[in-house]
């Protein structure tokens, strides 16, 4: 029995490490011919708890990593899913994509972390400003982080909604907490230890496998989370009571929509402008 | 030494305030379905100055209408169109600027100096700000097919009627949006005289509609299933409730709320400055502003002096009658607004905080408070948390930077925030770590039509001002 394969645990990523819920609860997960994949760690509001904590920490680190090192980080974690990609393909295929259009999803998540990692540097040239104010006044305009996202990202192309959503918010230092269901857990906990081992600080990105509807309200909840991104949320109840808790703390919000937010608008959800006034004179 | 001054009154008969009001809507003013009517005051004098309109769902109703009906020609205007209208604006509004700054003063209750210096001012800058960006959309930053969202439901504060007007009209207007604008309900003269303006500019019906009134008028707005866009500035409290309202919606929206700035002195900052920084930062507008330096926070070691200056500064303040050219501290714009100070000052006494109040005559009638200071305050007191918009300063002291940025973000509030030092290295790093949208270094309380206004965390989102306060009203329309 030498050849017997060796079943990986599949767990949550908080603070940069892989525990496995507080609450001892597992998701079973099957394949779509129905034989067993994984017992999925299945987060409880305390781990979600844990997880904001650990975003706050990696926060204060990666909002003040200079936007080349959050380049390069960023850059690294391509670098690292590159040489995953036949595990990350195998993944999505056992989740039911077919194989081609795996590949093809692949692929593409990784030029997206290319695409994403040329931002940082570049969002203050775009979004920044100096401002010819009427008056002896020097003064200019900053894009700074929202602060802690949580996000629930689209279900469909698994592996690339997550990317988009991620890189989107980590680009300009937010750091997040990830809730991922189960029919896509799997490339979504390689992408976490694809992050683990790419320099992104501990705390920046946390991923939790969970029930969303059990999960997400705590979040949305939260006081200590300053964005929500649930354009995964395809319930309209739920969006609409997410929407709804998340206005108790004016959270940011990005809400699902047909065509979808990318890109730099998806960036710009959680930037904040930071304005400074000096005056001039001898 | 304090210098007695004559009385220079401006003379208001520059101004014609009707007995009445109705509605703006559709170009002209008209009778209201199913409103109430209520009186404005002068909150200097509580002299009645007008009936005014508490609008109806139906009347809401009317103005959104109006504005649906107006919005596809003017969306589909040449930006260079619509631009020249604005233009047309900033300058009637240059031309009655006097006007509009007296009936500011006679409505709302701020000294004439600001109204005539600072509010109207700023607000024909705004209008020529955005004017010139109706034909460059494509430079706004929403990417290379920007598009208008459509109906904007827009509500603003009593504290800078005319100058909040501006701010939500002119960048919705240049981006092809149509407007329904709630003025506050304590001060609705001069968006009534704005209305004015627009028939003078000739602006096509519908475009801008007025609809004075209450909570309930607003709240039919920001409620109602035709509108595209919410603006709001006012309360954190009543933020909450419109992004709560509008879960489920496609209404985009953007929130400019309440504020509990740190005023940051560092012991080498050039202390008379920092005096006359402090004095602007808390008594501007009666400290009825939302960005206001409401908490000093001062090294220790430096404290004893400059609070010394402060009280000796304080006593060449005048306080009265806002029409008065020399006043400095003007009324309190409502009952209920001095209410809500005079008790949050006595949460100040019961905490245990030492208030500092100068002395000076007050007019009988009209409502009033005197610039006031507390001083052994701490982080957990009510008038070092809450917001009390009023002219009542909280000082608290620290003793390195990383204390004063601990405290000066020690708040659910990310307004603004003011940093007084004469090293250059330290504003900047001061500046980087404040968790506010608007930082003053070395000054208080600018504004201008280029400069980006909002908050971070509860002081709502969105900016106003310059580009990004253009985007607020773009969507992008890139395939």
């Amino acid at each position: 029995m030498n050849d017997l394969s060796i079943m990986k645990t599949h767990k949550l990523f908080i603070n940069g490490a892989f525990p496995r819920s507080e609450s001892g609860r597992t998701l079973e997960l099957k394949s779509s011919k129905g034989q067993f994949i994984a017992n999925l760690a299945r987060a409880s509001k305390k781990d979600a708890r844990e997880a904001v904590l650990a975003a706050r920490s990696g926060f204060q680190k990666w909002s003040i990593a200079t936007a080349y090192n959050r380049g390069q980080v960023l850059y690294r974690v391509a670098e690292i899913m590159q040489g995953r990609k036949d595990q990350f393909i195998s993944e999505l295929v056992t989740q039911g994509a077919s194989k081609r259009d795996a590949e093809k999803e692949v692929q593409n998540s990784i030029d997206r972390w290319v695409w994403y990692a040329g931002w940082s540097d570049k969002l203050a040239m775009v979004n920044g400003s100096a401002n010819p104010v009427a008056g002896n006044f020097f003064n200019f305009s900053v894009p700074e982080p929202t602060g802690i996202v949580a996000i629930i990202p689209e279900s469909k192309p698994a592996l690339y909604s997550l990317v988009e959503a991620i890189a989107a918010a980590i680009v300009s230092g937010n750091s997040c907490v990830v809730l991922v269901a189960k029919n896509s857990a799997l490339a979504a906990i390689s992408l976490a230890e694809s992050l683990a081992t790419s320099d992104v600080p501990a705390g920046v990105v946390n991923i939790l496998t969970c029930d969303i509807a059990e999960v997400a309200p705590h979040l949305a909840a939260h006081s200590d989370v300053n964005a929500i991104d649930f354009t995964g949320v395809a319930n309209k109840e739920l969006a609409i009571s997410l929407e709804k808790t998340a206005a108790e703390n004016l959270k940011r919000v990005l809400r699902p929509t047909k065509n979808g937010t990318h890109g730099l608008n998806r960036i710009k959800a959680w930037l904040e402008i930071k304005t400074v006034w000096h005056p001039r004179g001898y | 030494m304090v210098f007695e001054y004559a009385p220079a009154p401006e003379s208001t008969s520059i101004v014609d305030i009707q007995t009445s009001y109705g509605l703006f809507i559709n170009g002209k003013f008209v009778k209201s379905k199913d409103g109430k009517r209520y009186k404005t005051i002068n909150p200097a004098t509580e002299e009645v100055l007008s009936e005014i309109v508490l609008a109806g769902k139906k009347d809401v109703d009317a103005a959104v209408k109006a504005a649906r009906n107006a919005y596809g020609k003017w969306s589909k205007l040449p930006g260079a169109t619509r631009g020249k209208y604005l233009y047309r604006i900033a300058r009637i509004l240059q031309e009655r600027s006097r006007e509009f700054a007296v009936l500011e003063s006679i409505n709302n209750g701020k000294p004439i100096r600001e109204s005539r210096d600072v509010d109207l001012p700023l607000v024909a800058a705004h209008f020529f700000h955005y004017a010139g960006w109706a034909d460059k959309l494509e430079y706004a930053g929403v990417g290379s097919n920007p598009q208008s969202l459509g109906v904007a439901g827009q509500i603003i504060p009593w504290n800078f009627p005319m100058l909040m007007l501006a701010w939500k009209i002119a960048p919705a207007l240049a981006a092809g949006n149509t407007v329904v604008l709630k003025p506050a309900e304590t001060t609705p003269l001069t968006a009534l005289l704005f209305a004015e303006v627009c028939q003078q500019a000739e602006l096509p019906p519908g475009v801008v509609n007025i609809i004075t009134g209450a909570g309930e008028t607003g709240s039919a707005l920001v409620n109602h299933p035709n509108i595209n866009k919410v603006a709001f500035t006012g309360s954190t409290e009543v933020g909450r409730l419109i992004a709560s309202s509008v879960a489920g919606t496609n209404k985009k929206v953007t929130l400019e709320l309440g504020g509990k700035a740190a005023n940051i002195v560092f012991d080498d900052a050039a202390i008379d400055q920092a005096v006359e920084g402090i004095i602007n930062g808390i008594f501007f507008n009666q400290g009825h502003v939302c960005c206001a330096g409401s908490r000093l926070l001062v090294q220790e070691s430096v404290k004893d002096e400059l609070l010394d200056l402060l009280y000796e500064r304080m006593q060449t303040l005048r306080v009265g009658d806002p029409l008065d050219k020399n006043t400095d501290v003007g009324a309190i714009n409502s009952a209920s607004q001095l209410a809500k100070i005079q008790e949050l000052a006595e949460s100040g006494d019961t905490e245990g905080a030492d208030r500092w109040t100068l002395k000076c005559e007050l007019p009988e009638r009209g409502f009033w408070f005197p610039p006031t200071v507390f001083t052994n305050v701490t982080q957990a007191h009510r008038i070092a948390r809450e917001e009390i918009f009023g002219p009542v300063l909280s000082v608290l002291t620290f003793r390195t930077p990383q204390e004063a940025i601990e405290k000066a973000n020690n708040t659910p509030f990310g307004l603004s925030a003011g940093i007084w030092t004469e090293k250059g290295s330290r504003i900047l790093e001061v500046a980087n770590n404040l968790r506010a949208g608007v930082v003053w270094a070395n000054t208080f309380n600018k504004f201008d039509a280029t400069s980006p206004f909002g908050g971070y965390k509860e002081s709502g989102y969105g900016r106003e001002g310059g580009r990004v306060g253009l985007e607020a009203y773009l969507k992008s329309g890139d395939k």
